[in-house]
């Protein structure tokens, strides 16, 4: 397990691995925002929160299909899955690389990206909180969602359309936190649920994942 | 560790193509699969692999014992020869390439990236791969694909040494590698088509 | 004892269906006829809403076909996985567009009973936001079968789709609750709730929600025959091609 995930560290971090590339994605998706809406600071500040959410998200999305189709292409996949780890470790494993290559890196970026949208100052620490509890689910989501795709030879396309409904609840919490947290309010109920969601969602997606894997894998 | 398939019906797209496939591997034995092209032996080694359930028909001694390899290498082409070995024998929890880099002569090139291997080469350390599983049973799908003649005596050897530790191979190939092992012809298992009468029931 | 899962052959559910389809045709017309018109022509305008209220009687019965029929896509799905009969498996894609249509009527419906209403086609309210997210979960899962060629793998990738997207359904209900409080008034017909519609009203929606459930069911029936005929074909051919 620690050997698979070190492995899709060093192919993320070395030339063509795409890392970096989401992170790109988000900054230039959150300078267009302006663009789109108007300068005007009062305006950026209140929909701030929403979206670096939604920046975070498509982000994440642009990278799913990265997580298991290069490992089918190659043989990879083929060959971990006579390996003797469980399917259900694969793919957890396959979702946490996906979250410290893309996630985490988001989370990171979002407060300095927030600057530019004139974030209020409280929301900065429920910014990145809600983020930090969030993006694990989307990692884990979008893995289904890879798993489910994996042998069509169009999947990407296909993908957005089956996770991205999926990721609504965690959206919708989320941003919430992020939007009480700028204005000063009170946040603890959209912060349970979308903890609540990120560890069910951990808990119990690989099976459904690892399920459909070994479908596509016949 | 003893392989044994009774009446095994294997598909393809959801078509049976195999039926009644029956045979049985002992260690320190190779069991060469003949036949014509899509006449299933891919199918065969993929169920073999445990990566396809059979239709039908009972396989035991399978299972963790089984290292496969097929046409795809597996291979990252940005990590080097070693570095590709060293993942894979970290999966199958061993840790000494050195036998196999040796037995492939893939010394020379353990710092190369995988990428920049020729096809040939390329194939060799995907056949090492074998060899860092530490698993009695290789399941071989055309290991000899771009191998010169030099290599597939290398790929030979390998065999051979694995068979005298006691281990087995299933191998599906159109070559004679100067084995000692039996030979099938899955040609003979060519699945009938179902009577008409109980179509109804299960479409195929 | 005749067991229910012999309905499973698909030669006897297609036999069965054949000799039920005309009688719940009839029904359903009827049913549609009877409630549509006592509803349309024959209750009296509302004192607040007018004549618009009377698109209740097209509103309520798609709007409980759209959710049903997500339901009895996840009961097929539950059967194809755990008993492998393949005309459960074909029912629950041949309802995916019956029910994806109800849901779009639902959506129509109540844009055009929104605007004199609330004076808007579309709010963010929890329920229309919930059944434009029904609409998503249908177009996927639609997508997911017609994007795989080979049956089964459909039938088994969907079927798990269908599972974790009625989680995520139910999920994003709430959240959507959540999220926005809403205009839409609740659920208009409810054994519990105290203030209900008043029974000139309620009555003509009884014919009207059984003729959509008929409607529905009959379909579906025609639907699954037309998959079982097409699976049946692709089977044939294959076997010719093993033959040849």
């Amino acid at each position: 397990m620690i050997a698979l995930l070190s492995r899709d560290l060093a192919l993320a971090i070395r030339a063509g691995g795409g890392f970096g590339l989401g992170l790109a994605f988000f900054l230039i998706v959150v300078t267009l925002v302006p663009f789109g809406v108007g300068p005007q600071s009062e305006l950026l500040s209140r929909i701030a929160p929403g979206i670096l959410w939604l920046g975070a998200l498509l982000a994440c999305l642009l990278s799913l299909d990265r997580i298991l189709a290069l490992d089918w292409e190659d043989g990879s996949l083929d060959l971990l899955a006579t390996a003797p780890l469980p399917m259900e470790g694969i793919v957890s494993i396959k979702a946490l690389a996906h979250w410290l290559t893309t996630g985490l890196p988001l989370v990171l970026a979002a407060p300095v990206l927030g600057l530019l949208l004139n974030l209020p100052q409280a929301g900065f620490v429920w910014l990145t909180l809600s983020l930090a509890l969030g993006t694990p689910a989307l990692s884990v989501i979008g893995t289904f969602g890879a798993a489910l795709t994996v042998g069509l030879k169009r999947g990407g396309l296909l993908m957005s359309l089956l996770v991205l409904p999926l990721y609504v609840p965690t959206l919708i919490f989320g941003a919430e936190v992020a939007r009480r947290g700028a204005q000063g309010m009170e946040t603890q109920t959209p912060l349970l649920m979308l903890a609540g969601i990120s560890l069910a969602v951990i808990a119990l997606l690989p099976f459904a994942s690892a399920a459909v894997l070994r479908v596509n894998l016949r | 560790m003893m392989l044994d398939a009774q009446n095994l019906s294997v598909a393809r797209g959801g078509i049976p193509i195999l039926a009644e496939v029956s045979f049985s591997l002992a260690p320190g034995r190779a069991l060469i699969l003949r036949g014509p092209n899509g006449i299933g032996k891919t199918s065969l080694l993929r169920v073999v692999a445990g990566l396809q359930p059979p239709l039908a028909g009972t396989l035991t001694g399978a299972g963790d014992n089984v290292a496969y390899a097929a046409h795809a290498d597996g291979l990252k082409t940005t990590l080097s020869v070693a570095e590709n070995l060293t993942f894979w024998a970290r999966v199958f929890g061993t840790d000494d390439i050195a036998p196999a880099l040796a037995a492939y002569q893939l010394g020379p090139l353990r710092d190369r990236a995988a990428g920049q291997l020729s096809a040939g080469q390329k194939r060799r350390l995907g056949l090492a791969r074998l060899m860092v599983t530490g698993r009695p049973i290789w399941v071989l799908d055309e290991p000899t694909v771009s191998l010169d003649r030099d290599a597939v005596a290398m790929f030979a050897d390998a065999v051979r040494l694995h068979l005298g530790q006691g281990g087995s191979a299933l191998i599906a190939t159109h070559i004679d590698l100067g084995l000692d092992g039996d030979a099938l012809d899955v040609a003979q298992f060519r699945a009938v088509p179902p009577d008409s009468d109980d179509f109804d029931e299960v479409f195929l | 004892m005749a067991s229910i899962w012999e309905y499973a052959n698909p030669k006897k559910f297609i036999d069965t269906t054949n000799r039920v389809i005309p009688a719940l045709w009839a029904l359903a017309l009827v049913c549609l006829v009877v409630g549509l018109v006592w509803g349309f022509f024959f209750t009296p305008d509302d004192y607040r809403q007018g004549s618009t209220v009377k698109i209740f009687y097209l509103h309520v019965p798609s709007a409980l076909m759209a959710i049903n029929g997500w339901f009895m896509m996840l009961v097929a799905s539950l059967i194809w996985i755990i008993r492998r009969h393949h005309v459960s498996a074909l029912a629950a894609r041949a309802a995916a567009p019956v029910g994806m249509v109800m849901t779009i009527i639902a959506l129509l419906t109540g844009a055009i009973w929104g605007q004199p209403m609330w004076g808007t086609y579309w709010a963010w309210d929890p329920r229309l936001t919930s059944f434009l997210i029904l609409f998503l979960f249908y177009l996927g899962y639609i997508a997911l079968w017609s994007a795989i060629e080979d049956d089964d793998t459909a039938a088994d990738l969907t079927a798990v789709l269908c599972l974790v997207g009625s989680v995520f359904a139910v999920l994003s209900r709430y959240a959507v609750n959540f999220w926005n409080q809403g205009l839409h008034q609740p659920a208009s017909l409810s054994l519990d709730a105290e203030e209900n519609v008043a029974d000139v009203f309620f009555l003509p929606a009884l014919p009207s929600m059984a003729g959509f459930v008929l409607l529905f069911i009959v379909l579906v029936l025609i639907r699954t025959q037309t998959e079982i005929r097409a699976r049946r074909m692709r089977a044939l051919l294959a076997r010719e091609r093993m033959q040849s």
